[in-house]
């Protein structure tokens, strides 16, 4: 797979945790590709901590509207049924519990849940944005991620960057596998058939646990 | 009561040193006309809230660019490289806060609250030197109101006696700076007269609003 194959695929993947009739927030970047696999028939909505409800792909050209804009300032639409809302009411959305999904990516994730994806020392500092509030509001967060970066570890036992939040991680999806956070540590749920579970835990620094009933990503 | 003035008259109660918010989301909501007003008049030292830093040449970044801001409070910077490239050189503070404790700070500052609590942030940076509250077994933190004084916000239909109707995803910030310092301007996109504008359709009453300024189309 191509970086971007790569993308797609993760956001493939992810897709098939949406259920009919959530509230998502998808991040900037590989989470936002998500929107494009919604299974037929599903109705899912898409929340814009901006400031809306009802998010939709990105107008035809020429049709760009200066006053509908995503979280990343790009141009999308509305749908019918959607809202607009102030920034107070988009957090309380989010704070309150109101957001079923959220969906992000990471700098590093680690086995007990804590995130760092906002900001490296002295390299790159961004600001959070609504990702802080996102991670601690939503009721499931998914993290949607290439596995490594430039062969480096990204899932690790312990965050070092400047952490996001704390035990909010639910799932970690990536090229390699999905893997859900729990009580006992990293379980590897399901992996990529082209990868052995050998391939996996190289790429992690955590100590994944292999279930009995490990599945295979089907996307 | 609001009152119509130039933007030029507007601009002129913005001095030196003070604080200010701006509404707007990357440039969109923002009042444009007043930003470039206020970056030709060049007051300086200012602290701006707002959510981000814009862009260098779009929204409130033109203001970072002209090197009028002393302090900033806002929730992400990454859209405009001299925004870091000040705060690395140490020319101008910058404060990061969470979006959602951003817009809520605001909202404590104009609704008379004296801070909330909020989860946002525990375990992170942003704790550092706030008070920790435990409410039914759960730790919060609790954030400080925010106000200003004076706020720049933008009205897509605003009507001579200061009602907005906003549009799309314009509200962010605009209605919540719209309550929360002791001068408000409005930049309206229309002006209409009194008694044109649905009452059903006002979000912010005109009440909270001290002058307005034409802007026309963006």
């Amino acid at each position: 797979m191509d970086r971007n194959q790569m993308k797609q695929f993760i956001a493939k993947r992810v897709a098939q945790e949406l259920k009919d009739g959530d509230v998502v927030n998808l991040g900037i970047g590989l989470p936002t590709a998500v929107a494009n696999y919604v299974p037929e028939g599903m109705e899912v909505l898409f929340q814009s901590e901006n400031g809306f409800i009802g998010l939709g792909p990105a107008p035809e050209e020429g049709k760009e509207d200066k006053d509908i804009v995503n979280a990343g300032g790009q141009y999308v639409t509305i749908l019918p049924g959607g809202a607009f809302f102030d920034s107070a009411t988009s957090f309380g959305i989010i704070r309150g519990g109101h957001v079923d999904i959220t969906v992000l990516g990471a700098l590093q994730v680690d086995e007990e849940g804590n995130l760092a994806n906002w900001m490296i020392p002295g390299k790159m500092v961004p600001g959070m944005g609504g990702a802080m509030d996102l991670v601690v509001g939503a009721k499931k967060v998914i993290i949607a991620m290439e596995h490594t970066v430039k062969g480096n570890h990204k899932i690790l036992k312990k965050c070092n960057l400047p952490l996001t939040a704390v035990k909010v991680v639910d799932m970690i999806i990536t090229e390699m596998g999905v893997m859900e956070v729990t009580e006992g540590g990293l379980v590897l749920k399901e992996i990529n058939p082209e990868y052995t579970v050998e391939q996996v835990q190289e790429a992690t620094e955590a100590q994944l646990i292999i279930p009995e009933d490990l599945k295979y990503m089907e996307v | 009561m609001a009152k119509l003035v130039s933007i030029e008259e507007a601009i002129n109660y913005i001095e030196d040193g003070m604080t200010i918010m701006v509404g707007g989301f990357l440039g969109c909501g923002t009042p444009h006309k007043l930003v470039d007003a206020l970056v030709e008049k060049g007051v300086k030292n200012l602290t701006l809230i707002c959510n981000d830093s814009g862009f260098e040449d779009f929204g409130v970044g033109k203001l970072v660019v002209n090197k009028q801001i002393k302090k900033l409070i806002a929730s992400h910077i990454g859209t405009n490289r001299e925004t870091g490239n000040q705060m690395n050189s140490g020319e101008m503070e910058v404060q990061l806060v969470p979006q959602g404790t951003l817009a809520e700070q605001v909202r404590a500052g104009g609704a008379g609250l004296g801070g909330f609590l909020t989860p946002t942030g525990l375990g992170t940076v942003v704790e550092e030197g706030k008070e920790k509250i435990e409410v039914n077994g759960k730790t919060y933190l609790l954030e400080l109101p925010l106000r200003a004084d004076v706020a720049l916000i933008l009205g897509h239909k605003v009507d001579k006696a200061g009602n907005i109707a906003y549009r799309g995803a314009t509200r962010n910030f605009n209605t919540l700076m719209a309550t929360a310092a002791d001068r408000v301007i409005v930049e309206a996109e229309n002006l209409v007269e009194v008694g044109d504008l649905d009452p059903n359709h006002v979000v912010t009453p005109g009440l909270f609003v001290d002058y307005i300024v034409v802007g026309g189309d963006q």
